[in-house]
């Protein structure tokens, strides 16, 4: 383990913090089973309470109608799923991801099993927020395929997973609040190449 | 179908493309009975804003007959509508409070990293402008698709004619909330710096919310006639040093509110700052930073400042110590249309608000270039060109 973050600290979330890699390891410290060295967080505002958002994200096969690069999602059993994700040059990566930590209405906690190629652990986090709705929090700890360079390629392509991660949430929410996802096309084929 | 596009600087033409579908059930396909060139539209034509792709749609003041709705709509096959040029979802908290420029939800998900890079968070979509705005094709075509049409478009009833209603889409509940944001107290004097369509429509406004005197201000004499066709009192600031008439003209005080509705014309993003990196010292491109700071500075203590006027990145030499010292008070925004629509449809069914006296020119959609270069060329007559897709090409 390198360093940590010694308290006291500020109240900021982890993923602001200024000294990247001790953070990394301050937040690996409180997931359970965490892989991944870097870390990303992004929170979401939703006008609907918590407990539909939660089912809703709870059910994993429903994860692939608003991540995009979610291809599908196979339910293998009562904690444990199946991933298939594009990568950059219309390759797919699969892993299995296991629940580490479930809080019905509240929070969900997964990891990769072991072998997976794109390892990666984290927390999302439904938080009543009254008549403004639901406060969605996402902290994804991930090691970003082939090192520095695949990160560029990857971001090139728009696969970068903390990219990924804040589209991916907007759709969530465009979803929960409007029943659909916002798209600029004007024909259905133009809708499908967008997706592709 | 037949639509407007975009292709480059002063280069858009009329090209068949694919006719717009459904794609989400809130949907509705218009078609298209009236659309307008908007001043902004101009900084289209004339290049100056990014993310512009060849065969983009123009055009974002539009209304038309519904022609197909998808499975949630509350609209009906056959109604007419005018279409509210922002782009909201209803649902979002922003909607919630009548912000409905402020949409959480009006920007396809890719489209809102622009937004949040620049201004800290992505705002609503709009329609026929640029990528950045969400690359919604637009109205200057026979068809449109229009998102979210449970919440945008509002009915008009039969026997209103377009001409009446069109400008219900943008620029007349843009003149009217930045009446609304000057706060305007009966007994006030308001200036209006800009008599463009949101000046000639702030005018109205104005004097409508109690305004005594309404001092319009621009150089093209004949917008400056319009502006007193509406009671205003008018200052030609090429032949007459404006401050300093202002402050004659009020006895020393000041407008109690002033109204900057020349700004950079453009609905959005990047244009002045697209303007200050490349250095352009053209005569507009200084007249338009000088009018919200000559509003400021000539504006009275304790006074109030309203900027419908557009405004994208960074402006220079902003006179912020006047702004401190005096205790203004300055109100903006990207217009919320779908909250005015109703109120102003009511001004303008009571004969309240005048609205047809802006339009100029008249044409046929096949026409529309040539109605880009007349009002890109002589913005003193050309005032509005309303553009209608059944109309037959002009004879040359």
């Amino acid at each position: 383990m390198g360093d940590t973050l010694d308290p006291p600290r500020d109240d900021a979330p982890l993923a602001t913090s200024k000294h990247a890699s001790a953070a990394v390891e301050t937040a690996a410290g409180t997931l359970s089973d965490a892989k991944g060295g870097t870390l990303t967080a992004r929170a979401v505002t939703i006008n609907r309470p918590p407990h539909e958002l939660y089912a809703y994200w709870r059910d994993f096969t429903n994860l692939a109608s608003f991540m995009d690069n979610v291809e599908r999602v196979d339910v293998l059993d009562s904690q444990r799923s199946h991933w298939v994700v594009k990568a950059p040059g219309g390759k797919t990566v699969e892993w299995d991801s296991r629940i580490t930590e479930e809080i019905e209405g509240e929070a969900i906690g997964w990891t990769s099993e072991e072998g997976a190629e794109v390892p990666n652990s984290g927390r999302v986090e439904f938080k009543d927020a009254g008549a403004r709705g639901t406060v969605v929090t996402a902290t994804i700890l991930y090691d970003p395929p082939a090192g520095f360079i695949g990160k560029v390629v990857a971001k090139m392509f728009q696969r970068e997973p903390a990219i990924q991660a804040r589209r991916d949430l907007r759709r969530f929410k465009q979803l929960m609040e409007t029943g659909e996802i916002a798209t600029s096309s004007r024909t259905r084929a133009q809708l499908e190449e967008e997706k592709n | 179908m037949r639509a407007l596009t975009w292709h480059g600087k002063h280069d858009v033409r009329v090209d068949t493309v694919d006719d717009p579908e459904i794609l989400n059930a809130r949907d509705v396909i218009i078609k298209v009975t009236a659309t307008a060139i908007c001043g902004s539209d101009l900084h289209l034509y004339d290049g100056y804003i990014p993310t512009m792709q060849a065969g983009d749609i123009l055009g974002h003041e539009f209304m038309g007959e519904v022609v197909e709705v998808g499975a949630k709509s509350t609209l009906k096959k056959g109604q007419r509508v005018v279409v509210p040029f922002t782009i909201a979802c209803g649902s979002c908290y922003h909607c919630g409070k009548h912000q409905y420029s402020a949409c959480d939800n009006g920007l396809p998900a890719d489209n809102q990293d622009i937004g949040q890079e620049m201004y800290g968070m992505p705002m609503s979509g709009l329609f026929g402008y640029s990528h950045l705005t969400g690359g919604y094709a637009g109205g200057q075509a026979e068809f449109v698709r229009v998102p979210f049409s449970d919440v945008g478009p509002i009915v008009i009833p039969d026997g209103v004619p377009d001409e009446q209603v069109l400008f219900l889409s943008d620029i007349l509940p843009t003149g009217w909330m930045a009446a609304e944001n000057a706060q305007i107290e009966p007994g006030d004097t308001v200036a209006v710096w800009g008599c463009g369509p949101v000046g000639l429509f702030a005018v109205q406004s104005a004097f409508l919310m109690g305004a005594e005197r309404v001092i319009a201000i621009d150089h093209f004499p004949h917008r400056l006639e319009l502006a007193k066709r509406f009671g205003a009192e008018t200052i030609n600031y090429e032949e007459t040093a404006t401050y300093e008439a202002l402050m004659l003209m009020t006895g020393g005080i000041g407008p109690d509110a002033v109204i900057d509705a020349v700004g950079l014309e453009a609905h959005g993003f990047f244009v002045d700052n697209v303007i200050d990196q490349i250095k352009a010292s053209t005569f507009l491109g200084t007249d338009r930073t000088h009018s919200i700071r000559q509003a400021i500075i000539a504006c009275r203590k304790g006074g109030r400042v309203s900027m419908p006027a557009v405004y994208g990145g960074f402006v220079d030499k902003f006179p912020l110590g006047a702004f401190m010292e005096k205790g203004l008070t300055l109100k903006t925004g990207q217009t919320h249309v779908q909250h005015y629509m109703p109120g102003l449809l009511n001004a303008i069914m009571e004969g309240k608000i005048d609205t047809t006296f802006l339009i100029s020119h008249t044409l046929g959609l096949e026409d529309a270039p040539n109605g880009y270069k007349m009002f890109h060329d002589n913005q003193n007559e050309v005032t509005k060109v309303v553009l209608k897709p059944g109309l037959a090409l002009a004879a040359e």
